[in-house]
């Protein structure tokens, strides 16, 4: 295992950011840390990489002791989400900077620098200043300069954050296929799901300091363990005593099922091929149910139109928490 | 030279101005504004300045080259410059390791030690020369007599006149480097540290290269104020003529003894000395410096 964390514990005056975190990362995946802002999830990253000290716990990077390594001694790779890009220094120089200070040869720089840059398609790149740079160019940079130095881990904290909608996709396949052509080990911390399950080959959802769950995204959005990271994931409703994904509930105009709930539809909103429903229940629950366009427009669905509600077959439930709302 | 200098140091930090104002429509307001910041620019700064300028020059260069034929002129303007370098040098040593200690770290206290930092702005130059000789004089000073025993003279002497132009000229560096600082803030650090790189090599080659504009500033400014001090000097130089005599205080000298022709000249000499530092920094820097 190539990272390993125990019984972290970590506040800020009196603000718990972790509280006992254990988590083990596998080698040469990507791995992503996910959970609302404020979670936690930074902090771990941090003080996995050394650039914050843990109150206690051990953490363990290749099978080396690294809790009290300084972050410069423990070769990992960061990524910040703002950049961090020396100002001051070329595109060439930023990426070259991990191995000028490893004291390696001018031409052997010279070559790692070049096939670096060609790796994150800044070659032509290569005499400007970072300010020269889009955001989306220079965290391309910032992360050929981690590489570099070929850390033994790569840690990337909110990489795509500062990006807009579009640039931040392109780039979240782009490290995908450059993950599957690097194949370092890789954690990057995220609060958006979708950027999640979408690139990461194993999710950690942390929220409250705390891990809720470790698994594949197959394994989370099918199997959540609880009602957080259920809703975390995705859009969730209720009905009756369950938590359950609006997509996942049986629609009829008749009760033709046993146990199924009635209700009337209080709202009707279409977006694209989806139509979206309020359903107010005999038993006082607002459910919202998703079904499509086509299934819609046969059962003649209205505002007002009576209908009766069950969960679908092979549907993910989850016990419906106190708190949840 | 006062008034060069607080001009100087009103200027926005560099940082700041990188980023141009958008164009505002011109009104009679603009108009009305802009005369009355040039008039009172000119009444203020520009003819007093020019004044100095042509008087100096009232016939020919003959007297800036009396100046030079004057040896006790030529040692006061010495040991001007080699007062101001040394204040200079200090200054920039210590501005740059307090200004990280401030932005940097915490630490309890740290807002006094801020408050400090600008006593030397706020308290009359002649206040500071006067706190010295009672720490420092060589008779009754409270440290003073003890540093007389072991052969070292403070007080009227080269060390005194550091100590004074050194104190007066403290808070420039600082203030010019701590905004720079924090505008970097920390992450590029962190970024070396994570790519291996221990606390000498992170202050090399991140740490002053970005704060360079910050320091050359800072740089410009002491020694501007280092090269006019006079109040403080005065009082614990003793004023002795080819010795402790400075440039400014042989001005005042010149001036009190009806030698207003050697006056101007030495003014304009030191004027000049501090104009060119701020017009050279002001060509060399890069329009778009991080």
């Amino acid at each position: 295992m190539s990272i390993e964390v125990k019984g972290l514990n970590k506040k800020f005056g009196d603000f718990v950011a972790l509280d006992d975190v254990n988590v083990t990362i596998p080698t040469g995946q990507l791995t992503a840390l996910l959970g609302p802002s404020g979670g936690g999830k930074s902090t771990l990253l941090r003080i996995i990489a050394g650039l914050e000290k843990a109150d206690t716990g051990s953490v363990t990077i290749e099978g080396n002791e690294a809790t009290h390594l300084p972050a410069q001694k423990r070769n990992v790779g960061f990524v910040f989400q703002h950049y961090a890009v020396f100002k001051h220094m070329t595109v060439a120089k930023n990426v070259a900077f991990g191995l000028e200070i490893r004291k390696r040869p001018k031409d052997e720089i010279e070559h790692r620098v070049q096939e670096l840059l060609k790796l994150v398609h800044l070659s032509q790149f290569s005499h400007r200043l970072p300010s020269q740079l889009s955001g989306g160019q220079r965290q391309r940079m910032a992360l050929a300069r981690a590489l570099a130095v070929e850390p033994s881990v790569l840690l990337l904290d909110e990489p795509f954050g500062a990006l807009d909608a579009k640039v931040r996709k392109e780039l979240r396949d782009w490290l995908r296929r450059l993950h599957d052509d690097v194949h370092v080990t890789t954690v990057f911390v995220t609060h958006d799901q979708e950027e999640a399950l979408e690139v990461a080959d194993e999710i950690v959802v942390i929220n409250e300091g705390r891990v809720e769950q470790v698994g594949t995204p197959d394994q989370l959005y099918d199997e959540p363990a609880n009602d957080f990271v259920m809703s975390f994931l995705g859009e969730v409703t209720h009905l009756g005593g369950v938590s359950l994904r609006p997509h996942d509930i049986e629609l009829e105009t008749s009760p033709m099922l046993a146990g199924a709930v009635e209700g009337t539809v209080s709202r009707l909103v279409r977006i694209g091929f989806e139509v979206r429903l309020h359903v107010l229940t005999v038993d006082g629950d607002e459910v919202s149910v998703v079904v499509t366009r086509a299934h819609a427009r046969s059962l003649q669905l209205q505002e007002g139109s009576t209908v009766w509600l069950t969960p679908a077959a092979g549907a993910t439930v989850v016990p419906r928490m106190a708190t949840a709302v | 030279m006062a008034d060069t200098l607080v001009h100087a140091d009103a200027a926005p930090a560099p940082v700041e101005e990188r980023r141009r104002p958008p164009r505002v429509r011109k009104t009679p307001t603009t108009y009305v504004l802009r005369l009355v910041a040039a008039a009172y620019l000119f009444f203020l700064v520009a003819w007093p300045v020019s004044l100095v300028v042509t008087n100096t020059f009232d016939d020919g260069f003959s007297s800036i080259q009396a100046l030079f034929e004057d040896p006790d002129m030529v040692v006061a303007l010495q040991l001007s410059a080699y007062v101001a370098v040394w204040s200079v040098v200090i200054n920039t040593l210590f501005g740059v390791g307090i200004s990280l200690l401030l932005v940097r770290k915490e630490f309890p206290g740290k807002r006094v030690l801020n408050a400090l930092l600008d006593i030397p702005l706020s308290v009359s130059p002649i206040v500071v020369g006067l706190a010295l000789v009672l720490v420092y004089g060589g008779r009754n000073g409270w440290f003073g007599p003890f540093l007389l025993d072991l052969g070292f003279q403070v007080i009227f002497s080269t060390p005194g006149i550091i100590m004074a132009t050194t104190f007066v000229a403290l808070p420039l560096m600082i203030r010019e480097i701590v905004p720079v600082l924090e505008e970097i803030g920390i992450e590029q650090e962190q970024a070396a540290e994570s790519l291996g790189a221990n606390g000498l090599q992170r202050f090399w080659r991140i740490t002053l290269p970005s704060i360079k504009w910050g320091i050359v500033y800072g740089v410009v400014l002491t020694l501007a104020r280092s090269l006019g001090e006079f109040g403080a000097v005065k009082v614990v130089s003793g004023n002795v003529l080819g010795q402790t005599r400075t440039a400014t205080l042989a001005v005042e000298e010149k001036y009190l003894n009806f030698d207003q022709q050697g006056a101007y000249a030495t003014a304009f000499l030191l004027a000049m000395v501090s104009v060119a530092c701020i017009v050279v920094v002001a060509i060399i820097r890069p329009k778009n410096h991080a």
